[in-house]
């Protein structure tokens, strides 16, 4: 610790309880460190006397998690505003944009749990495939390889489910997965034979929900609330598996809302920060290291509001562009409500073919990549009520449940790429209750993403058929003109990324290669604000890896290896949690 | 139990529900499930302590543990100021109006109800359609809640007896019960 850190409240301040906040926080109180936690949303995760227990919050409940904002943000006094581009005007709309929750636990409560590892190339896009006009397509200033040990510590830690080999495309890895793949959906196991007929490679999705009994947590019981909502077992491991055990040692202090108003600096230190308790009264604590998690829309805005100026920061936002293909199934129960909402995937469209580069040619594009497909079933009561009709039809179409038991879907979280001109900046007029300015979000995809969406769309489309959809309908998110569906401007996806993105040069990357903010000597961005790339995969388990980098590399210690007694072996670990 | 609406408000909301979700199709209507008393508890949420607004958990004990869905969440000052706002409006408040006035559940009820007519409950359904068809704001905002009613959590004051599940088929919540890998995987 240097004099500085030894003078402070705590030796670090992780600003963001979510996956990369907690991460940072169990490797630094396992190195010895003291760090507090500052999370502006409620606790309801974890049980304030035992830490090691749920709260008993969370619950199969719809209308509280989907309809009424459980985990936050309140659009009414979190807002935030959007716009498609600068010429629109100041925005165009004032409320949910790209909301991931608010709450102890961030982004990783709301989710299904998929935590699929980047591939090698998707460090080395400008290398491999070269750059792409208007956007800021670069590599990596670390590879796959560098990344490979944290990827398999934090497997480990919040215990993944999944099956090594079974996706053919897949990076090579250290060791098996901690726990065998759960259960199969039985919709899922339909369109993954159908995948394969017309030569995908589905495969079973890695998981961050228990498929045995793991490391203290249950494993999980198929409830089917898993998108949207938080687990009321915890069988979901990312990140209340990292929160505990940093709450564990007695050296982590988690301080729910606990809003961080502005990080405070002293030249190229940050000395603290100061914020606004849950009685709105105005505090400051000094720290040695500001760590910031907040994900690729809070934490720009808090280094803006700190006053950081950089010509990249905010810049290159990505959201994944949503393909949506939806086939209707009238002669099958597809019974979707039950299981852990997505168990399989297929990662074919990250993959350059023949069929691929020609439509990239027929976009005027020199490549397009799509992103990794979930294999999901129809929605739940209330939300496929409300697609439904009123009146004297609507007990037959929900008796006939079209939109529940007989629908399938493909949704393709396809890779976005950098462009400078998707943005996060703070609203010249909107505030929060708090009185800050709220971030505004400027997005549109470019050529790339909707030729992408648009050559996989069909492909996905084919295999719904193949499957029996009696129809199949072709949408995103956002909507875009060429199907005329869903032309909702905001998107929808809660991956967000690429805002302050890390790199070699100070004058072009916000973070150095350990998400280290150039401008400051000790503060740290945790989140998928430093990617430089988006991918097609989901986020999560790229920034956990990287946050357990950055946070290793903050104490000089190393990424463990295998639990000593612990084979590796899932076989094992199944006979383990039996016996 | 009534709880927030008028005599007459609470009425052509019972008759505007039941265009919207009628009896006699083939599953329960909306006055069987209560779906009025649903949106007559959410505009009342704060005659309640805590406020109606989240259910507890982590099970309804309709398939094991303990019944805590009835225990509702206590909310924080941010929490209440959300739903204050979203349920009363601004009302001139200038704690509520950091970003302009809002007008709250309250109000667009009272006005969209008022607006269906003071005779809406005497006349015939196909005049009740018409009415409803012609406020589009209202109809989406009603047809919103009518959904949470018949289908959300009983807790919440519609969905009476799991009524709006159990003509589609669904158990709704499940834990601490949840579904055995057979019932995932296979038809």
């Amino acid at each position: 610790m240097s004099a500085a850190a030894a003078a402070a409240d705590a030796d670090a301040i992780v600003i963001g309880s979510g996956p990369g906040g907690a991460t940072v926080a169990e490797v630094l109180t396992r190195a010895g460190w003291s760090v507090v936690i500052m999370e502006k949303g409620r606790n309801h995760l974890l049980d304030p006397e035992d830490p090691t227990r749920p709260a008993g919050d969370y619950s199969n409940d719809e209308i509280k998690f989907v309809s009424r904002y459980f985990l936050g943000p309140d659009p009414l006094v979190e807002p935030r505003a959007f716009r498609r581009n600068a010429g629109e005007g100041e925005h165009t709309h004032v409320g949910e944009v790209n909301s991931i929750p608010t709450t102890v636990g961030g982004g990783g409560t709301h989710a299904d749990g998929k935590v699929p590892r980047f591939r090698e190339e998707d460090f080395r896009l400008h290398s491999m495939l070269g750059p792409q006009p208007g956007a800021h397509v670069e590599d990596w200033p670390l590879d796959y390889e560098e990344l490979e040990p944290f990827y398999a510590e934090v497997e480990r830690a919040i215990g993944v489910a999944g099956r090594a080999g079974a996706n053919p495309f897949a990076a090579w890895r250290s060791g098996p997965y901690p726990m065998p793949p759960g259960a199969p959906m039985y919709g899922a196991v339909l369109s993954s034979a159908a995948a394969e007929t017309i030569g995908l490679h589905p495969y079973e999705a890695p998981t961050a929900a228990n498929s045995i009994a793991y490391a203290g947590r249950p494993a999980c019981n198929n409830c089917g609330f898993c998108a949207f909502f938080g687990c009321p077992i915890h069988a979901k491991g990312d990140p209340v598996a990292l929160l505990t055990k940093a709450m564990a040692t007695g050296r982590a202090q988690l301080m729910s809302e606990t809003f961080v108003s502005r990080i405070l600096t002293d030249g190229r230190r940050a000395t603290g920060v100061e914020y606004i308790d849950a009685d709105g009264a105005t505090h400051t604590m000094d720290a040695g290291v500001v760590v910031v998690a907040g994900g690729a829309i809070e934490t720009p805005r808090l280094l803006l509001l700190s006053g950081l100026d950089h010509p990249a920061l905010g810049r290159h936002l990505m959201v994944h562009f949503q393909t949506i293909v939806v086939g209707h199934f009238p002669g099958l129960r597809l019974h979707p409500q039950k299981g852990r909402s997505v168990t399989h995937v297929h990662d074919d469209a990250m993959v350059q073919d023949d069929a691929a580069r020609a439509a990239a040619a027929e976009a005027g594009l020199p490549w397009i990549r799509g992103g990794l497909v979930e294999h999901s079933g129809g929605g739940l009561p209330i939300m496929s009520a409300r697609h439904s009709p009123w009146g004297r039809a609507h007990a037959q179409a929900m008796i006939d449940g079209d939109l529940r038991e007989h629908m399938w879907a493909f949704i393709m979280q396809g890779e976005d790429l950098p462009y400078a001109t998707n943005t996060v900046d703070l609203s010249p007029s909107i505030r929060d209750a708090r009185g800050y300015p709220v971030a505004r979000v400027t997005y549109e995809p470019g050529a790339h993403e909707m030729a992408a969406s648009k050559h996989h769309g069909t492909i996905l489309q084919s295999v719904l058929e193949e499957m029996g959809a009696q129809y199949v309908i072709h949408t995103s998110s956002p909507g875009v003109s060429y199907h005329g569906i869903g032309a909702t401007p905001v998107p929808e996806s809660r991956h967000v990324i690429g805002t302050a993105r890390m790199g070699d040069n100070p004058d072009t990357a916000v973070c150095d290669r350990w998400g280290r903010v150039h401008a400051f000597d000790n503060v740290i961005v945790a989140d998928s604000s430093v990617f430089v790339t988006a991918s097609g995969y989901g986020p999560t388990l790229t920034l956990v890896a990287l946050a357990a980098r950055a946070a290793h590399h903050l104490a000089g210690t190393k990424p463990t290896g295998p639990v000593e007694g612990d084979s590796g072996d899932p076989a094992d670990a199944a006979a383990d949690s039996t016996s | 139990m009534r709880v927030w609406l008028s005599d007459q408000e609470y009425a052509t909301l019972q008759a505007a529900c039941g265009q919207m979700m009628p009896s006699g199709t083939g599953g329960p209507g909306a006055d069987e499930a209560g779906v009025a008393d649903y949106i007559d508890s959410l505009l009342g949420a704060f005659t309640f302590d805590p406020p109606r607004i989240w259910a507890g958990g982590p099970s309804s004990g309709r398939h094991g543990g303990a019944a805590r869905f009835g225990d509702f969440i206590p909310l924080s000052r941010l929490d209440e100021l959300a739903w204050r706002m979203r349920i009363e409006g601004s009302q001139g408040v200038p704690e509520r109006e950091f970003n302009g006035p809002v007008i709250g559940l309250q109000q667009r009820y009272r006005d969209g109800l008022a607006a269906l007519g003071a005779d809406f409950v005497d006349v015939d359904g196909k005049e009740q359609r018409r009415r409803l068809r012609g406020d589009d704001d209202f109809r989406e905002m009603l047809w919103e809640h009518c959904c949470e009613g018949m289908y959300g959590a009983p807790e919440y004051g519609g969905n009476r007896d799991g009524i709006g599940w159990s003509y589609i088929g669904v158990e709704g919540d499940v834990q601490p019960r949840g579904y055995s890998d057979a019932e995932v995987s296979e038809p």
